[in-house]
């Protein structure tokens, strides 16, 4: 009982903030209920083939293809394959959590994760020709540029520090090899 | 659109073949889908609230106020915290960036809150945290918080 009411705190306490605001505030309560119920749409059609994708794909590839495409001992071409799994037009960044889950329980290093979740937010190509076109071939090229150094470092960085005190939850495997 | 066309076909693909390859197999592909929906759908729910909520305070206009014009470290500092905070549409967020840049708004800021925008996420961290564990969540946050300051920093510098 006191579990499934944890599980639902964030939800019951949204909802009294909305129940509080459409009283007090009820042109922001009515902005807000367009954008969630637009989001909602978005999520129900997208998140059910996503989550299908990913059971499929843990179903049918086996462990040690990942392990050789995107694990330990996969070298630059696994940051390359990371990085471009990422670039592909597939939606928002939330998509991406359990596709990163499910990889990296099949043996994907952290710092291709790393990369994969960063390219897949910050450099998407149908989004970079709209940066482009409002901000500019210059700031767009050099935050391109900068934000796959970044990501680079921050994935070995995590990487060394998951390696040092791993999270007790979610012990990623190939550790040490 | 090209979104729910893209991953849609790529299902349907998937899906034939893996049903004519074996039917065990894609059950076992339905049951491992259907456990992790289960698992992140609170989360999800809460994601689409939150999204809501900082979407309805913080407007394009309000945002506009807040890092517009000046100039000065703050806005600097106030546009990370909107980015990392909000979960703005990249269609909304590019357009908004470009007229505030136009209004006075320094590069610097500009990139701040672009790359906390796309890096950072306040409000999809839940549905992390119970895809990828607490560590892994806060570690890539924090680290990418810290990136986007020292990525605007060398932007401000070089334009």
């Amino acid at each position: 009982m006191i579990k499934t009411l944890k599980k639902f705190a964030i939800i019951i306490i949204l909802s009294l903030v909305f129940i509080a605001m459409a009283i007090w505030l009820p042109d922001i309560a009515k902005r807000s209920s367009i954008v969630a119920w637009d989001y909602f749409k978005e999520m129900i059609i997208i998140m059910p083939p996503v989550f299908i994708l990913m059971g499929l794909m843990e179903a049918w590839v086996p462990k040690d293809k990942i392990q050789k495409w995107l694990g330990n001992r996969s070298g630059i071409k696994g940051m390359a394959i990371s990085f471009a799994l990422g670039t592909l037009p597939t939606g928002p960044l939330y998509v991406a959590f359990p596709m990163a889950s499910s990889l990296l329980k099949s043996g994907a290093r952290v710092s291709n994760m790393i990369i994969f979740l960063g390219s897949w937010a910050a450099l998407k190509i149908p989004q970079l020709i709209v940066e482009i076109k409002f901000l500019g071939i210059e700031f767009t090229s050099l935050r391109f540029i900068l934000t796959i150094i970044a990501l680079v470092l921050v994935g070995k960085l995590m990487e060394f520090l998951l390696r040092r005190k791993p999270d007790k939850e979610y012990v990623l495997p190939g550790e040490g090899n | 659109m090209t979104t729910i066309i893209v991953i849609y076909g790529l299902l349907a693909v998937c899906l034939v073949a893996s049903l004519i390859k074996s039917r065990q197999k894609t059950k076992k592909a339905f049951l491992v889908a259907g456990k992790a929906l289960l698992k992140m759908g609170p989360s999800l729910l809460a994601i689409i609230g939150i999204v809501g909520l900082t979407l309805g305070i913080l407007t394009p206009e309000t945002i506009e106020k807040l890092v517009g014009a000046e100039a000065g470290f703050i806005a600097t500092v106030v546009a990370a915290v909107i980015g990392a905070i909000t979960l703005i549409p990249s269609l909304i967020a590019f357009p908004l960036a470009g007229s505030l840049m136009r209004s006075g708004a320094t590069v610097m800021t500009m990139s701040v809150f672009i790359t906390t925008l796309v890096m950072v996420g306040v409000v999809t961290a839940p549905m992390e945290i119970k895809a990828l564990g607490k560590k892994f969540t806060l570690l890539r946050n924090g680290l990418g918080l810290v990136a986007a300051f020292a990525i605007a920093g060398i932007m401000g510098v070089l334009l």
